[in-house]
C-alpha cells in the first residue's frame, strides 16, 4: 500500500464527497473510499482534493536562457502551484522547431515534478517564413504548434499551416491544434505598453488593441476557410473576446485561453515604470478586464493559462523599453483565479485543470476524474489559507512577479504527479 | 552669497516631472530663479552656494546643450561637476541600468541629473540611488527644467501666465517638452491649444486640460505665445507626415503667418530649430521671438531648482572625512 489522501473532500466532474484516495505503486488510483489506510498517510482535512492543473501556455527557458528557469525549476513552481502538466512554449534558443530539441526537452521533462508536453514552432526558428517539419513532429506525439511571441504574420503561409496540419488529424489520433500569439507586428511596432489614456500620460509609446483584434479577425476568417483547429493564446482586449464568441456561435473550431495577469492587472499598473508590468500582449483597461472575465464565464475562453515567462532580475532592472517581456505566474495562478476570476470554484478547476487538458490533448492522463484506476495527477487545495506573494520565496529560477506583497487566499498543500507526491505540505520534495 | 529664503519649496528629493507638483511649488521655483538671474548679471558670476558638492551629468542620450545648460549652472554654483556620457544601448552589452547608477552612484554625487530616451528612466534612477535627481528629459514623458523655463521666460515678458492662451505647435506626441509644458502652463492658469496634424497628436487624451486643432491658420489669431516645437525629420521616414514640406507649408511659422500672428505675441521654440521647416529664418530674428531669452534663463532657473535640491537634503557625503 503507498499514499492515501486522508480526511479530504474530492471534487471533479462528478461533484463533492467526503472519501480518502489511496494511490498505487503504478502512478493510478488505487481506490477511493472512506477510511482507507497506507504507508503514506498525508493528511488533507480541510482541503479539496482535485485534478492537477494543466498550464497551456508556459515559458521554461531551456534550452537557452538557463539563467531565468530550467525545466526543473519551472516544473517545481508548477507543482506549487498545484500543477501536473506544463505545456512547454517553443521559444527556446534554438528554437523548439524539430525532433532533436523536442528530444531534449522530453528527456529533461522526464525527471521533474510535472508532466512537461513540449509544443513546436509553426516555423523554422519562428521566423514566420518556412514550416516546420510538422508531420515528423506529429508522428512524435506533438500536437501544439504555436511561434508564441509572435504571431504568424503572412497571412498566405498561415493559410498553409491551417490546411497542411488538418491533413495531419488521422496521423495524430485527434485535431492538431495551431496556437497563435495575436499580434499585428507593424502596428505593435515601438509599443511597449497598451496604447491608451496612461501610455500618452507616461510617454511610453503604446501598442493599440487592434494589433491583437486584427489577427484574431484574420484567423478566424481563415479558421472557416480551411477547417483549421486553432487556438487562441492570452486574448487581452474586449474586442478579441466578442470575435471569439461569434466564431464559436457560429460553430467554428476555435479555442481561447486568458492569463491570470490579463484579468487582475490594468496598464495603470505601469506607472511606476518598472518593467515587472510590462508583458506581451499588454495590460489592457477596465473595460478589457471586464470582458475577459465575462468572457471566462459564459465559455467563450476555454482555459486560464500563466503564459508564465521567467526573467533574470538584472534584465528587468532596465528602462522599460529593453527590458524583456514578461511574468511569473504558476505559483500565483490558482489563488489569483479562486479571487478574481468571477467563477466559483468548480468554475475555477474546468478552466484550469478539466479543459485545458482536453486542449492540450492529454485528457488520458490529466484533469480526470479522481476515481479507481485514473492516473494518480491530483493537487491537494486548502482554500483558506492566507499568504503573501514574494518573489524571493518562488521556487522558479526568477522572482518577476507583478504580484509581489499582494494577500491572496487559498493555497496548494500537496501536489501528487504520476503516483508521487512532489509537494508535501507545502514544500516541494524534489 | 545671501540668498535669505527661509522656506524653500517643498518638492521632495527629486524633481521628475512637473506632474505631482503645485501651483505654489512652481511660483516659488520662479521666484528663486529671478534671484539667480541677477548673478548672471555680474563681473564674476559665481557663488558659493555649493562648495564642495558633486553635480554628476549622467546622460544616456546626447544632448550638448542641456548638459552645458546644467554644467554651467552647477559651476556658477560653486560645485564640483562629473559626466557621466554613453549611448542607452551600451546598457544592452551586459550591465543593467542598476549597475550603472550604483557605480556612478559610487563617485559621492550629490545630485544625478539624467537624460534617457526611454520615459520613467529618472524615476527608476531615484529608486536606486541616495543623490537628488533631476529629470533632464525622459523619452517621450517629461523635460521639467525646460518647462519652468519657458514658463520663466513668458512670466518675465507678461508678469504672469494667467489668462493666456499658449499654442504649442508641432510633434506633441513624441515631445517630452510638450508634456511637461502642457502641465505648467495650465497649472499657472494659461489655456494651451495642442497644434498639429493627427498623427502627431497623442492618442486618448481627451481628460487632458488642452483644446486640439489640426489646421494652425484656425487658431493663430487668437495666440499670445506660440511655442514651436523641433519637428524630427524621421517623422517623415516612419509615415506620420507626407512630407517636411508639407508639414513646413501648414505647421510652421513663416512670414506669412507672422502677419496674422497678434502683433504682441510671443515666439517660443526649445531649440535647436530646425530652420525652414517649423520655423523660417525671418522668424527667428522677429521681435516677438524669445527663443535666446530662453537659454539665458536656462542656465538661472537651473541654479535655482540645485540649490533648493541640495539647500534642503542634507547628503551622506557631508561631514565625512
Amino acid at each position: 500500500m503507498g499514499i492515501v489522501l486522508k480526511g479530504g473532500k474530492i471534487l471533479d466532474r462528478k461533484g463533492e464527497r467526503s472519501l480518502d484516495v489511496s494511490i498505487g505503486s503504478d502512478g493510478k488510483i488505487l481506490d477511493t473510499g472512506k477510511k482507507l489506510e497506507g504507508d503514506t498517510e498525508v493528511d488533507c482535512s480541510g482541503c479539496v482534493i482535485t485534478s492537477g492543473l494543466v498550464d497551456l501556455h508556459v515559458h521554461l527557458r531551456e534550452p537557452g536562457n538557463e539563467e531565468a528557469e530550467t525545466i526543473e525549476t519551472g516544473a517545481r513552481a508548477g507543482a506549487m502551484g498545484g500543477f501536473t502538466a506544463l505545456v512547454a512554449m517553443p521559444n527556446t534558443e534554438p528554437a523548439t522547431d524539430c525532433l532533436a530539441v523536442f528530444e531534449q526537452i522530453k528527456t529533461l521533462g522526464k525527471k521533474s515534478s510535472c508532466e512537461i508536453i513540449p509544443s513546436a514552432a509553426m516555423t523554422i526558428g519562428r521566423q514566420g517564413k518556412e514550416m516546420v517539419q510538422m508531420g515528423e513532429l506529429v508522428d512524435n506525439g506533438i500536437g501544439i504548434f504555436t511561434d508564441d511571441g509572435t504571431g504568424v504574420q503572412d497571412p498566405q503561409l498561415m493559410r498553409h499551416l491551417m490546411e497542411y496540419s488538418t491533413g495531419l488529424e488521422s496521423r495524430l489520433g485527434r485535431p492538431v491544434v495551431l496556437a497563435q500569439h495575436c499580434e499585428v507586428n507593424e502596428l505593435a511596432e515601438g509599443g511597449h505598453m497598451h496604447e491608451g489614456e496612461w501610455s500618452s500620460f507616461l510617454g511610453i509609446p503604446g501598442q493599440p488593441s487592434e494589433a491583437e483584434e486584427l489577427m484574431v479577425l484574420r484567423d478566424i476568417a481563415l479558421s472557416k476557410m480551411t477547417g483549421a483547429r486553432i487556438h487562441f493564446q492570452h486574448l487581452s482586449t474586449l474586442g478579441s473576446v466578442q470575435m471569439v464568441r461569434e466564431a464559436k456561435a457560429a460553430g467554428l473550431p476555435v479555442t481561447a485561453e486568458a492569463t491570470t495577469h490579463h484579468f487582475t492587472l490594468t496598464d495603470s499598473a505601469c506607472s511606476c515604470y518598472d518593467p515587472v508590468f510590462k508583458v506581451h500582449p499588454p495590460l489592457r483597461t477596465e473595460s478589457d478586464v471586464k470582458a475577459i472575465k465575462e468572457g471566462l464565464a459564459d465559455g467563450t475562453i476555454d482555459a486560464i493559462a500563466t503564459d508564465h515567462a521567467p526573467h533574470s532580475q538584472h534584465s528587468k532592472e532596465m528602462p522599460f523599453d529593453q527590458a524583456p517581456p514578461g511574468m511569473l505566474g504558476l505559483e500565483t495562478a490558482l489563488s489569483l483565479s479562486l479571487e478574481h476570476s468571477g467563477l466559483d470554484l468548480p468554475g475555477v478547476l474546468e478552466l484550469l485543470s478539466w479543459q485545458p487538458a482536453k486542449i492540450a490533448g492529454i485528457d488520458n492522463r490529466h484533469g480526470m476524474t479522481v476515481e479507481k484506476d485514473n492516473p494518480a495527477n491530483l493537487c491537494v487545495v486548502d482554500l483558506d489559507e492566507t499568504w503573501t506573494v514574494s518573489g524571493k520565496e518562488m521556487l522558479s529560477r526568477s522572482s518577476n512577479t507583478p504580484y509581489e506583497g499582494w494577500n491572496l487566499r487559498g493555497r496548494v498543500r500537496h501536489t501528487i504527479n504520476n503516483g508521487l507526491l512532489v509537494v508535501f505540505d507545502g514544500e516541494s520534495n524534489k | 552669497m545671501s540668498l535669505d529664503i527661509e522656506t524653500p519649496p517643498n518638492l521632495s528629493k527629486h524633481l521628475l516631472g512637473i506632474e505631482g507638483t503645485t501651483r505654489e511649488q512652481l511660483e516659488l521655483i520662479l521666484e528663486l530663479t529671478d534671484r539667480f538671474a541677477e548673478i548672471g548679471k555680474r563681473p564674476i558670476p559665481k557663488v558659493p552656494a555649493l562648495r564642495g558638492r558633486t553635480v554628476a551629468s549622467v546622460f544616456f542620450e546626447d544632448s550638448t546643450r542641456t548638459r552645458l545648460s546644467f554644467e554651467s549652472a552647477a559651476r556658477r554654483l560653486s560645485a564640483d561637476t562629473l559626466t557621466f556620457s554613453a549611448g542607452s544601448s551600451s546598457l544592452s552589452k551586459g550591465e543593467s541600468l542598476r549597475d550603472t547608477v550604483e557605480v556612478i552612484s559610487s563617485y559621492g554625487a550629490d545630485v544625478l541629473i539624467v537624460r534617457h530616451s526611454m520615459a520613467g528612466t529618472p524615476k527608476r534612477v531615484s529608486e536606486w540611488t541616495d543623490a537628488c535627481v533631476v529629470n533632464a528629459g525622459d523619452g517621450c514623458h517629461e523635460h521639467p527644467t525646460q518647462a519652468l523655463l519657458d514658463c520663466y521666460t513668458l512670466k518675465q515678458q507678461r508678469g504672469s501666465l494667467d489668462g493666456m492662451s499658449i499654442g504649442i505647435v508641432g510633434d506633441i506626441r513624441h515631445s517630452r517638452v510638450a508634456r511637461s509644458n502642457v502641465l505648467a502652463f495650465s497649472s499657472l492658469g494659461a489655456k494651451v491649444t495642442l497644434i498639429a496634424p493627427q498623427t502627431l497628436i497623442p492618442p486618448s487624451i481627451e481628460k487632458w486640460p488642452v483644446e486640439v486643432s489640426n489646421v494652425l491658420d484656425d487658431v493663430i489669431s487668437d495666440l499670445d505665445a506660440c511655442y514651436l516645437l523641433r519637428m524630427q525629420s524621421e517623422r517623415h521616414s516612419k509615415g506620420l507626415v507626407p512630407s517636411l514640406r508639407e508639414y513646413a507649408k501648414d505647421f510652421g511659422l513663416n512670414g506669412r503667418r507672422c502677419q496674422i500672428l497678434p502683433k504682441d505675441a510671443l515666439i517660443l521654440h526649445p531649440g535647436p530649430t530646425n530652420q525652414g521647416v517649423e520655423i523660417t529664418a525671418e522668424v527667428s530674428t522677429d521681435s516677438r521671438s524669445i527663443i535666446l531669452d530662453q537659454v539665458t534663463n536656462g542656465v538661472s532657473l537651473r541654479m535655482a531648482v540645485l540649490f533648493m535640491l541640495l539647500g534642503q537634503h542634507e547628503t551622506s557625503t557631508q561631514g565625512e572625512v
